[in-house]
């Protein structure tokens, strides 16, 4: 890809590759409508210079429902918890990040690891719920 | 613009103006539902033309065309539903699509293509019910004369025709059935035999939105197309004194630098070689009238024109100053509340797409009817050539129904914040007068705040000089209606700071005050802050019935965990009456808020499961605005710019929310924004039980 080196993640997914899943809030890592996977932790892809993801994996919402719908979005679903819907890729993306990193979280794992995700549409009550429900699906897996 | 389908109450007047913009009336009152309540007004209007809501696949595939923007209030699942009561769908083969702006489309209480209001399910009502009935009788008509059975023996299941034995789906039935002469009267279901209508019903658009295949504004992509950012003045009115371009056009990417209306516009390949553009422009700016505004100022002057009288009087009865005087108590407050952004997740942005004769937007509206005006004018072409393309709205809260468009392609959050069209900076000052009782005898309110009707293109909706969105909640509430002595008056003074409508408009400050006051006057009649309402609201049987079950909901009146307390409010907005009981702690000046516990009155509830979402979503709205909102200025300047300086609520701050439907026969009404108002003014109330600190400024801080 010939992008400027500064050119944060972001801008090269959504206007290089057209993958406009991840979206753009607030550009200084203040809300994770941005959240992509490095690997399997969450980034901030509006302040990652692309030069810095260097020649490692990343993951947007669409490589997660790559096949089948993952299981963070069946519980998202089932808990009927979007609304305007802009900042749930990035939830999404942060919830799964945390299951893999912990199969079974607490509300407190789930405050810290969410609450750097805004939604303006104030849908954290069944965000909370659904990231249980989706841990419940995914138990014993890590 | 036709007005064919609109009623006489409610009709459109567009005009072009020299000044380039829509000159808008709505002749429909402040409440338009109100308007209509004991009309007939499914008998009364013309039936829709079908055609434009529905589409039958010979597949059998159903499309339900939508005349209102999906911003998160669930209208793309609730409209279905009322189509749907009506014609069985099969809901597997079911599309759902945002209308293309036409005159078919307009709104039914306000005569544009527009979403606003909380009106969405309420004024569809009839509507998209009767869409579905003609469709229906349209299908079983067919049926009947392909298999020869009598139409009363044929049925619309799940989406066929059956008789008996025999079954065609839809699409089997759709070409016969559409060459068939439409119904000229159609009789909709009753409430008794309701199957979908009051049955939760999850969201349609949820797997769209989790996976990232749901289309925003800012997700339109096509070859050749380019990103323009606007540099706009730092101060409101401020001009552009002189600019230099060249070192933005040294920006790999950047294509062009054009001065525009509002500013100076980078246009470039992508987003950020138009973010690094716009960052190396070299402009001066004249400042103008805006370049010395400062919100504390502005509070103490409001404070000051509250003393004086000559404001428009918007509710007046009896002699509020004799019966003053010989009141037994007399309660006096004030109350300063911020201008607030909307700050909808996702940034404002349209692209556009200019060819001979056509001009193709693209964009997340509220306001279609009023973007197509501008948009003719702009390119030169009629507004028929002008093709709006709805996209879903990343967050609307009234931002996105803004009367001047300027169709930039895209905007930072650091725009947005910085871009005006605030929720209005409003200054309240009350005095009420008691009787021995502790009931108000006289009531005087003066409210300042600016109008952003007067000298707007919604003008038309200003009655006798009255701007009913600066005193709706005071004006018309029920707890003014009893008192016999009274007057409610409202200075709009002007500024170049750019106000607009905010989720529930004038009653995000109104309920702030007239619900705090409330628990003001209990306290000064010695009564219990339910007890005391009960009796105020005696008559007001809706106010009533939702501020019971919240209280009896939430335990008012029981122990809590030591260090909890509870805070009340009732406010009734968009024709619906919200009653909400906040459970607060609060710990070295810290105020938490643990449970909010709603009830809501909005008449039918189309979609249960909506109602709770939108209540959930209201709480946070009012908490965010409650506890962190504001935008304020200094020398000209607004001091926010991004999240982390204008904080919404967060995960970790979210209370516990409860929601408590009151049943009701009565036609839907708001429930979008309702929800908003009470949330302020429990949270407050709760911390004066805590503290005993009275709070009358928002966002609350304890002393």
């Amino acid at each position: 890809m010939d992008v400027p080196e500064d050119m944060p993640l972001l801008w090269v997914l959504r206007d290089v590759l057209s993958l406009t899943g991840t979206k753009f809030g607030c550009g200084m890592a203040q809300c994770g409508a941005c959240t992509v996977h490095i690997g399997d932790g969450p980034v901030r892809s509006c302040v990652l210079p692309v030069s810095a993801v260097g020649d490692r994996a990343v993951t947007t919402i669409e490589g997660l429902s790559a096949g089948a719908v993952h299981p963070v979005q069946q519980a998202w679903i089932d808990e009927d918890v979007v609304q305007c819907g802009y900042c749930q890729p990035g939830q999404v993306m942060a919830a799964a990040a945390l299951l893999k990193a912990k199969a079974q979280p607490t509300d407190a794992d789930i405050d810290a690891a969410l609450s750097a995700n805004l939604c303006r549409c104030g849908t954290y009550q069944r965000i909370r719920a659904a990231v249980h429900r989706a841990a419940g699906q995914t138990g014993g897996r890590s | 613009m036709s007005a064919s389908g609109i009623d006489r109450r409610t009709f459109l007047r567009a005009s072009a103006q020299a000044a380039g913009g829509l000159t808008i009336a709505f002749y429909a009152g402040p409440l338009p539902l109100r308007a209509q309540e004991g009309a007939p007004a499914a008998a009364a209007r013309p039936l829709p033309d079908p055609n434009a809501f529905l589409r039958i696949a010979a597949d059998g595939t159903v499309t339900v065309v939508l005349a209102h923007s999906e911003m998160g209030q669930g209208m793309w699942t609730g409209l279905v539903m009322l189509l749907a009561e009506e014609l069985d769908l099969d809901w597997s083969k079911l599309k759902v699509e945002h209308a293309p702006v036409a005159a078919a489309y307009a709104h039914p209480f306000f005569g544009i293509q527009m979403t606003g209001g909380s009106t969405s399910i309420a004024s569809e009502f009839d509507r998209y019910r009767q869409v579905g009935a003609m469709a229906r009788t349209l299908l079983i008509q067919a049926a009947s004369q392909k298999w020869n059975v009598p139409a009363a023996d044929c049925r619309a299941l799940k989406g066929e025709v059956v008789a008996a034995a025999r079954h065609a789906g839809y699409g089997e039935l759709a070409a016969a059935a559409a060459a068939l002469p439409r119904p000229t009267q159609v009789t909709l279901a009753p409430p008794s035999s309701w199957t979908v209508i009051g049955t939760p019903h999850k969201r349609l658009d949820s797997a769209a939105k989790v996976t990232g295949r749901a289309d925003f504004g800012m997700d339109v992509h096509f070859p050749g197309l380019h990103t323009a950012l606007v540099a706009r003045s730092p101060y409101f009115g401020g001009k552009v004194k002189r600019f230099d371009g060249a070192a933005a056009l040294k920006v790999r990417g950047v294509k062009a630098v054009v001065q525009v209306p509002s500013g100076i516009a980078v246009v470039a390949e992508n987003f950020w070689a138009a973010k690094l553009g716009r960052a190396a422009l070299d402009v001066e700016w004249d400042p103008g009238d805006g370049g010395t505004i400062d919100t504390t100022e502005m509070a103490r002057s409001y404070r000051a024109l509250a003393a004086q009288p000559g404001g428009v009087k918007a509710k007046a009865a009896g002699d509020p100053v004799a019966a003053m005087k010989t009141a037994s108590k007399v309660v006096e407050a004030e109350y300063d509340l911020p201008y607030l952004a909307h700050a909808p997740m996702e940034p404002l942005n349209c692209t556009v797409r200019i060819t001979a004769d056509k001009c193709e937007i693209w964009t997340g509206t509220q306001l279609q009817t009023v973007d197509q005006g501008p948009a003719a004018q702009i390119t030169g072409l009629r507004p028929e050539q002008v093709e709006i393309h709805t996209q879903f709205l990343g967050g609307g809260f009234g931002r996105r129904a803004t009367p001047t468009s300027d169709f930039v392609r895209e905007g930072t959050r650091e725009d947005d914040i910085h871009g005006g069209y605030y929720r209005p900076q409003y200054f309240h000052k009350v005095k009420v007068g008691l009787d021995a009782k502790g009931a108000p005898v006289a009531w005087q309110h003066t409210l300042v705040g600016q109008s952003f009707l007067i000298g707007t293109p919604f003008e038309g909706m200003v009655k006798n000089g009255v701007d009913p969105t600066a005193v709706e909640g005071v004006f018309d509430s029920a707890y003014l209606a009893d008192v016999p002595n009274h007057l409610v008056e409202h200075h709009a003074p002007k500024s170049p700071v750019t106000t607009l409508w905010w989720r529930s408009v004038g009653h995000s400050h109104s309920g702030f005050v007239m619900e705090t006051l409330m628990d003001e006057l209990a306290k000064a009649a010695g009564q219990d802050p339910l007890a005391y309402r009960r009796a105020r609201l005696a008559k007001h049987p809706r106010h009533l019935g939702a501020l019971e079950l919240a209280a009896a909901k939430a335990g008012w009146g029981t122990p809590l965990p030591r260090g909890r307390f509870h805070g009340l409010a009732v406010h009734e907005s968009f024709n619906s009456y919200v009653a909400q009981v906040a459970e607060v702690s609060v710990d070295r000046g810290a105020i938490r808020v643990h449970r909010v516990v709603c009830a809501i009155d909005c008449g039918t509830a189309v979609n249960p499961a909506g109602v709770v979402a939108q209540l959930e979503s209201a709480v946070v709205f009012g908490l965010s605005a409650a506890l962190h909102g504001e935008i304020t200025l200094r020398q000209g300047r607004v001091q926010q710019s991004n999240f982390h300086d204008y904080r919404p609520l967060r995960l970790h701050e979210m209370p516990v929310v409860e929601v408590h439907i009151v049943p009701s026969t009565e036609r839907p009404s708001g429930v979008g924004e309702p929800g908003v108002p009470p949330v302020a003014p429990a949270v407050a109330n709760a911390v004066f039980a805590a503290t005993g600190q009275r709070l009358r400024r928002l966002p609350l801080r304890l002393a």
